[in-house]
């Protein structure tokens, strides 16, 4: 690879025709100028509020920090990390993030993949059926959270007048008022607002399998399930690594919908209560900034975890630069 | 005619296959239709309580009727848009999307464009460093945050909203991969021209780059325009709060009428829809872009 530096100083006028074949080596202090002030912006920021910030997490979530509180802080060592692990609330929170991401990384990952090789067939309506499977992700959690809640309602809501057609009257399931129904129902309008999103990745991951792999299968006698198996998978893993990770992350990041649908944050007995509900309500409700600052970290080392287990799928194929 | 003679005897088109791929194709469209039919079911049924006399919502639930307004009235509107004071709500959501996503544009690919393009010592330290900062998901800096937007004073504002979110190390990794990928050529014609860095880049690489800028302005629009929890936090006062936490304190503001809040959650849905329909490919291509992390 070669460098060529562009080696001029910013505010200095474009029509000053000077040394430009002496680039290479009086590029450097001039050009350091220059990095300087296009980084700058960007770096300063990323600085003050994000490593900052999360250097802060981790440091506060060692001491009694409290929001807008006269108290003097202390360094309390580990017990943060004593009080969320001994809480039960907040192993009921990570249980039913764990739950969430049981069911709705397969499922949602499925479903994506299904409709994306649906619509990559030539159909004289893929556009417009891409299009309607996008739309729901592009009405905002927060309103596809408030619809459904409303298509739930036990007695007079939609979903519950379909099944209730379906199986004459049988199924008619309490979903946000009911301890066992509450997560499916989160599950449900997660899934429904997300998926479009998933399928667009996977589209653009099916676009990138060559299609002479699909004739070679052909010839080689393949039927349609074959060559999905043999050769769209394959072809498809990295995509499939990237949305399970993105997923998974996602699932643990749930706040919108248990924040908006159950009739008080937390659900029926708490079976929507999530680690991102407790973290806002021990930090901004309860104004413990410290607890909840460990709650973050617990919340990071999480998603730094999946994201190692990620890489190591992905590298295997991932190609080199 | 159709079903009948397309899957019966093969006689009739042409020797095989062909038949057999016709009754395919139609089963084909027919799942993705019932697909289509779901999918949309919730925003018909979204938009059509809207529409409807606020005690005709729960009423006509639970059947057909739910998704046709069959007496439709624009009162909902007017009244959610006066009972929320939405007009203000629009207005702060607009503000803090429109300088989260243009300051980002310009402080991002800037810096992108240092990354890839510029020679400075420590470039390839940054570059690490600026990747490595991308699995920090914002929750874990809600917390310390709130700390920060505390003492500064910052709480209930603009620039609460605004200020922490313009550089984002994601997106200035895109514009990093997409700069990287140009021609040198254009770039080294500009300077033996005499242009300066900075007009290179205003001139020659802004207007190369168009297509990373819109995966990068419809993503950190999505990003920005539904965001909940953080504002929750720090934002108290109806002067700045933006409409998804206006649309959580109107879901539960009595007296509690289904219709009034449909008309809501529709009159926070029709901008994006309308600027998703007019850039559509842009859109895709946004959220293609995001698969280009790994």
């Amino acid at each position: 690879m070669s460098h060529t530096t562009l080696d001029k100083p910013a505010p200095a006028p474009p029509s000053a025709p000077v040394a430009r074949r002496r680039a290479v080596s009086g590029a450097s202090s001039r050009g350091r100028v220059v990095a300087i002030l296009f980084s700058a912006p960007a770096l300063a920021l990323l600085a003050v509020f994000l490593i900052f910030p999360f250097v802060s997490a981790i440091v506060l979530s060692f001491t009694n920090q409290r929001l807008a509180s006269p108290l003097p802080v202390e360094f309390t060592g580990l017990e943060n990390y004593q009080r969320i692990f001994t809480d039960g609330q907040f192993w009921r929170s990570f249980g039913n993030n764990t739950l969430f991401a049981a069911i709705v990384v397969p499922v949602q990952t499925a479903a994506a993949l299904a409709l994306a090789v649906l619509v990559n067939r030539q159909l004289r309506m893929r556009l417009f059926f891409r299009t309607v499977y996008f739309l729901p992700t592009v009405t905002v959690m927060a309103v596809a959270s408030v619809v459904w809640k409303v298509l739930l309602l036990p007695d007079s809501g939609l979903v519950n007048g379909v099944l209730g057609t379906l199986s004459f009257g049988n199924l008619q399931p309490g979903w946000l008022s009911s301890t066992s129904w509450a997560m499916p129902a989160i599950v449900l309008t997660s899934v429904w607002q997300g998926v479009g999103f998933q399928m667009v990745i996977f589209l653009a991951g099916l676009q990138a399998i060559p299609a002479s792999l699909y004739e070679a299968a052909r010839v080689d006698g393949a039927n349609a399930w074959q060559q999905f198996r043999h050769v769209t998978l394959p072809g498809l893993r990295n995509t499939l690594v990237f949305v399970i990770n993105v997923t998974a992350i996602f699932a643990f990041r749930l706040f919108d919908q248990v924040y908006l649908m159950p009739q008080f944050p937390g659900g029926p007995t708490d079976a929507t209560r999530t680690m991102m509900l407790q973290l806002l309500q021990t930090g901004y409700t309860r104004r413990m900034i410290g607890q909840a600052s460990a709650i973050a970290v617990v919340f990071f080392l999480f998603v730094l975890a999946v994201t190692l287990v990620q890489r190591r799928l992905g590298r295997e194929e991932r190609t080199v630069r | 005619m159709s079903l009948f003679t397309a899957s019966g005897r093969r006689s009739a088109r042409s020797a095989a296959g062909r038949p057999r791929h016709t009754h395919n194709l139609l089963l084909h469209y027919l799942i993705c239709g019932l697909i289509a039919v779901v999918m949309l079911l919730p925003i018909v049924f979204m938009f059509a309580g809207a529409l409807k006399p606020n005690a005709d919502v729960l009423a006509d639930g639970g059947s057909w009727r739910a998704l046709i307004p069959l007496h439709p009235t624009l009162d909902n509107f007017i009244s959610a848009w006066e009972r929320s004071n939405f007009g203000r709500l629009l207005l702060n959501s607009l503000v803090v999307c429109g300088a989260t996503v243009g300051l980002g544009l310009v402080v991002n690919s800037m810096f992108g464009y240092a990354l890839a393009r510029l020679r400075w010592t420590g470039r390839n330290v940054v570059l690490a460093a600026v990747v490595a900062l991308i699995i920090i998901p914002f929750e874990a800096l809600a917390i310390p945050l709130l700390l920060m937007m505390t003492e500064l004073g910052w709480l209930d504002t603009y620039q609460a909203q605004i200020v922490p979110f313009i550089a984002n190390p994601f997106f200035i990794y895109l514009f990093y991969s997409f700069f990287l990928a140009l021609p040198r050529e254009l770039e080294e014609a500009a300077r033996v021209d005499g242009a300066g860095p900075w007009r290179t880049f205003r001139s020659i690489i802004v207007p190369l780059s168009k297509p990373a800028y819109a995966s990068v302005a419809i993503l950190s629009f999505l990003m920005t325009w539904g965001q909940l929890l953080w504002p929750v936090m720090a934002t108290r006062s109806e002067d700045v709060r933006p409409l998804p936490v206006g649309m959580s304190v109107f879901q539960t503001l009595p007296p509690l009428q289904w219709g009034d809040i449909m008309a809501f959650a529709a009159m926070m849905t029709v901008p994006t829809l309308v600027v998703f329909l007019i850039f559509q490919r842009a859109f895709v291509q946004g959220v293609a872009a995001q698969a280009v992390k790994e």
